[in-house]
């Protein structure tokens, strides 16, 4: 045990994590030069599509250290956007010690603030790592002042490394080895073990991702979970070393893997203890804190006869995302479904996307939604995330909308643009102090339903790249809702409605409308869009339809050109909905909530 | 035929069709026009080296068990190669091909290409057809077009094919030019109709990607024609030829019928829609030989190489799939006036036609789109202006 450190990288986005781990990886030759890759740890192809990591991933590294003794490293690489911190907190609860990377030309950002109070939280061993500087922007001096004056950290303890060059890494190799602390707990006491991940292999059934405080595992033991008492036999224990690798044992202080054939998917849950059926340990882990989501959607299946495939995928997404909940929904215009709750815009697009790419399911999300409390005149509360049950309006006394209190870390020159931004949003300034070097901590409360859809993305571009944002939920205010109804052809969409404020409703019903002209594709007949609030018609948009639709000429014998298109053409109608005699296609039902046309 | 095709006979060829096609791309033109986008270069002394590589092609492809009834030489324009050169192809064709005694063989003229002399030649080496590339009598819309001759030059052409000894007659015609009000195209097809041409061909105008066109509608120089109005203008065309005597064989092909009985349409053309199995000779020509389409490299140069070194200048080649097949007889069917044959249709694919398709139908009949009967299912006048929503809806 003495030989085991555990240990995450943290920091915000883009600050270098994933490649860190290469490097680590590569020192110590877990991957033969032929298959290694950049971000070798960032395995989905939504991860390296769009060069972020979604999920944490543990890797276990053999380390000959200086004092020649051999140390079991395990790695947890988190990723870095806001929406996935529920990652790096799970992450956490497994390691005694953590890096804390800092990119030296981009200084402390908010999520660099964020994960050091959730390492912190954690009781955890920090070890400031300023990356990047290799880069001619690079300011060591400037981050090791921010290190002191804004996360509080010593800045002698702070070690230099490129992680793109490589350099530093024995050092840091090193320092991990001295400076963070073992694992403790007995090998010898009854089996008691965290899972804190899971994912489902179609041939092993459940794999569970687990860290064990106490006692020893090893295959033929009867486990049991604590907090459904199912019992399973364990068939295989092992390491994950980028593949599984089987180990005769894991013990206390160790992070692994187990198969011991679940087939439920359900059984599995993360937080839960592990211990043995005969020999159970006296209480369980306290386990996780429930994720909880702010951005509410439902998804429905394209096909008609999707449902069951979803259902079966979404089961098994689960296993993968603790983060993600779900209950049935239905639609009059989509049939059924699931209202699903997200941690965030980024995560309800990765939702979408694994199910689409890994269940080969064809999707429709409809416009993500925050949760209200709503005060009926006979004093009653209602509390709703789906603009479908939205009650009667004249039987509603109050309506409440949870605000956050957002804070902005940005160059002191973009004070005005932030500014800007979070006033047209309905927020609050209420606060700002200066940090280190020229930058400023700005702090607004704002409508959390302001800004799940690209405020990050509008903070991206007026701060050009330099803002970052961190925020909590603080607390639910009054507020004016309305209920935005879209027909189309005269018929309303359910799935197409959305509450918004009562003074921008009208505004956002022309855009909604804009919106869906331009993405519902002409057909052979006129199709009228129009946004009502109440029995009011407030924005018509139409689709004008096609006069004619056809080509002039084959040429000369090509055949297979038009036959391409054709193809083409039918595959996107696989991707679009029916309602009524129109075709919708699936992005229209996000699309009424972008703000403007990028 | 050199090409396997796997030793299956033609799922398509029909007692009515058994016969080959054979198009022959001649890739040059004078100058390009402003919405083309047909592989043809400008630079006219490759002509030769060219035609040298086709004979070789021609050489290639050549066999014995092939009967091919016609013989079509498109382009570009054929008929900027000189009268010796178009003579050693044909002498090549007829040497090479086993063409049937009365196969019909034609060649695109472009109206300022050619003199009287030209024409005489064509036809006494046994050129039968010509299709005279007119697009348009008026000259605001040649220039637009970018066209290197004037009306003038058609209508002389015209008369000089007849004088020539012609007797099958065609000429191109595009409408739904930007500005072209109803009545001047109604004046470019009635001056058309002074020559009582066996055929005609009128083309909707298409800004093709990467047209010189196309360049100028993205920098605004015009407003491409309203929908509605081309709409207007394809049935006023329907409405005078039929008038006059023709019958819409396929959406944009009319042949003028003699005696309530000949409809002069081009057998050639037919061959594309019906299945027949045809080659292609030249750069960037398709050849079809159920199920294998396959065509040739577009690019005199790559071309040229490969027949240097014996071999055929075949790009690509796709065996279709069934799906495949279903998805062409649709597309194709409907393009015709005649309609996918169902009998013909349900034997091949096994697929009983009217439990596929019979709602869809039902819904595009009551629209006014399409028309069946128990033999036939073609679209109506209207129809074909939708050709493309309504296979889309058909097709797996
Ligand atoms: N110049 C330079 N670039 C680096 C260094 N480390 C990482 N990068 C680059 O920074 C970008 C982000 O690197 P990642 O390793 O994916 O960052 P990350 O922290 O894992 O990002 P998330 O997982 O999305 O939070 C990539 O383009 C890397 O090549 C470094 O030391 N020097
Ligand atoms: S003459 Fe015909 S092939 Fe040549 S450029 Fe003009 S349209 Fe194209
Ligand atoms: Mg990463």
């Amino acid at each position: 045990m003495k030989n085991i450190r555990n240990f995450s990288i943290i920091a915000h986005i883009d600050h270098g994590k994933s490649t860190l781990s290469d490097r680590f990886i590569q020192f110590t030759d877990m991957v033969s030069d032929r298959d290694f890759k950049d971000q070798i740890l960032d395995t989905m192809d939504i991860e390296r599509e769009r060069g972020i990591t979604i999920k944490s991933q543990t890797i276990c590294l053999p380390y000959t250290a200086k004092d020649g003794m051999t140390y079991h490293l395990n790695l947890i690489d988190t990723p870095g956007h806001v929406d996935f911190t529920y990652e790096v907190s799970r992450a956490l609860a497994s390691c005694e010690g953590a890096l804390l990377l800092i990119d030296a030309s981009q200084g402390v950002e908010a999520q660099t603030l964020a994960n050091l109070y959730l390492a912190m939280e954690h009781n955890l061993n920090i070890i400031p790592v300023i990356n990047k500087i290799d880069l001619p922007s690079a300011d060591v001096d400037r981050v090791m002042t921010q290190i002191e004056e804004d996360l509080g950290l010593d800045p002698d303890t702070a070690i230099q490394a490129s992680a793109k060059e490589g350099l530093g890494i024995d050092v840091l190799l090193e320092s991990i080895v001295q400076k963070l602390p073992h694992p403790t707990g007995d090998a010898e006491a009854p089996l008691k073990g965290l899972i804190f991940d899971s994912h489902y292999d179609p041939f092993r059934g459940t794999i569970v991702h687990f860290r064990l405080f106490q006692g020893t595992i090893r295959p033929g033991d009867r486990i049991k979970f604590m907090s459904n008492n199912a019992v399973y036999k364990v068939e295989e224990v092992g390491l994950f070393q980028i593949v599984r690798v089987p180990q005769k044992t894991l013990s206390a202080g160790q992070v692994g893997y187990l198969i011991a054939g679940i087939k439920t998917v359900s059984d599995t849950r993360c937080g839960d203890t592990i211990t043995l059926r005969d020999h159970p340990c006296d209480a369980a882990l306290p386990g996780f804190k429930e994720a909880k989501p702010v951005v509410f959607s439902s998804i429905y299946p394209v096909a008609s006869d999707g449902y069951g495939d979803l259902t079966t995928a979404l089961e098994k997404l689960k296993l993968n995302d603790a983060a993600l909940i779900y209950e049935k929904d239905s639609s009059v215009a989509l049939g059924f479904g699931f209202r699903c709750g997200f941690l965030g815009l980024l995560h309800l697009e990765v939702v979408q996307e694994r199910l689409e790419r890994e269940y080969d399911l064809s999707l429709i999300l409809t416009a993500p939604s925050v949760r209200y409390i709503i005060v009926l005149n006979d004093g009653s509360e209602l509390i709703i995330d789906n603009p479908a049950l939205y009650p009667d309006p004249t039987t509603i006394e109050k309506t409440k909308e949870p605000f956050i209190r957002a804070s902005i870390m940005v160059p002191d020159r973009y004070m005005g643009a932030v500014m800007k931004l979070c006033l047209d949003r309905r927020g609050i300034n209420k606060n700002y102090q200066y940090l280190t070097n020229n930058r400023l901590e700005m702090v607004f409360e704002l409508p959390l339903s302001e800004v799940i859809y690209d405020f990050y993305d509008k903070l991206k571009t007026v701060t050009q790249g330099y803002g970052s944002f961190d925020y909590d939920i603080i607390d639910y205010r009054e507020t004016r809702m309305v209920k935005l109804d879209i027909l189309i052809n005269g018929e309303r969409v359910d799935a197409l409605s959305q509450l918004v404020h009562r003074d921008r409703a009208e505004e956002r019903g022309r855009h909604a409308c804009t919106r869906l002209r331009d993405e519902i594709p002409r057909q052979m007949f006129k199709i009228a869009i129009q946004g009502a609030i109440g029995g009011k018609i407030v924005a018509r948009k139409t689709v004008s339809p096609f006069r004619k639709d056809v080509t002039a000429k084959c040429y000369g014998g090509d055949i297979t050109r038009k036959r391409k298109l054709l193809e083409k053409q039918k595959k996107g109608k696989k991707r679009m909905k029916m309602v009524g005699k129109v075709m919708i296609p699936q992005s229209a039902f996000l699309s009424v909530l972008k703000t403007d046309d990028n | 035929m050199k090409i396997s095709d796997g030793g299956k006979p033609s799922l398509f060829e029909t007692a009515s069709n058994p016969k080959h096609g054979i198009y022959v791309h001649i890739p040059f033109c004078q100058r390009k026009c402003a919405y083309c986008d047909f592989y043809s270069l400008t630079d006219l002394t490759l002509r030769q080296p060219f035609v040298d590589s086709l004979l070789q092609e021609m050489a290639l492809v050549t066999s014995d068990e092939v009967r091919s009834d016609t013989l079509y030489f498109g382009g570009g324009t054929p008929s900027v190669l000189t009268q010796q050169q178009i003579e050693t192809i044909m002498q090549q064709a007829k040497d090479l091909f086993t063409l049937t005694p009365d196969a019909e063989i034609t060649m695109e003229v472009n109206p300022g290409t050619v003199t009287q002399d030209y024409l005489n030649f064509m036809r006494q080496i046994g050129i039968n057809r010509i299709n005279i590339g007119v697009q348009s009598f008026s000259h605001n819309i040649l220039e637009f077009l970018g066209r290197i001759h004037s009306p003038g030059h058609a209508t002389q052409v015209i008369q000089q094919a007849r004088k020539a000894g012609f007797d099958n007659v065609g000429l191109d015609l595009i409408f739904g030019i930007p500005g072209q009000d109803a009545s001047t195209w109604q004046d470019d097809l009635k001056t058309a109709l002074v020559f009582a041409p066996e055929h005609l061909s009128c083309y909707i105008l298409s800004i093709e990607n990467g047209t010189h066109l196309d360049q100028m509608r993205k920098s605004k120089a015009f407003e491409p024609a309203p929908e509605q109005h081309i709409a207007d203008l394809f049935c006023i065309t329907q409405q005078i030829l039929k008038d006059a005597g023709y019958e819409q064989y396929e959406i944009s092909n009319y042949a003028r019928i003699d005696n309530g009985e000949k409809a002069w349409r081009s057998r050639h053309n037919q061959k594309y829609w019906s299945f027949a199995p045809y080659t292609g000779l030249g750069p960037g020509a398709h050849s079809y030989r159920a199920p294998l389409r396959y065509w040739n490299v577009r690019d005199v140069g790559l071309y040229s190489a490969a027949l240097a070194k014996g071999r055929l200048p075949i790009q690509e080649s796709e065996k279709t799939t069934t799906e495949q097949q279903i998805t062409e007889a649709i597309y194709l069917g409907l393009r015709t006036c005649d309609g996918i044959d169902i009998a013909h249709f349900e034997k091949l694919f096994q697929i009983d036609f009217n439990q596929q398709y019979g709602d869809t139908l039902k819904t595009l009949y009551e629209e006014n789109l399409v028309i069946v009967d128990n033999s036939r299912c073609a679209l109506t006048s209207k129809g074909m202006l939708f050709h493309n929503s309504i296979v889309e809806r058909l097709i797996p």
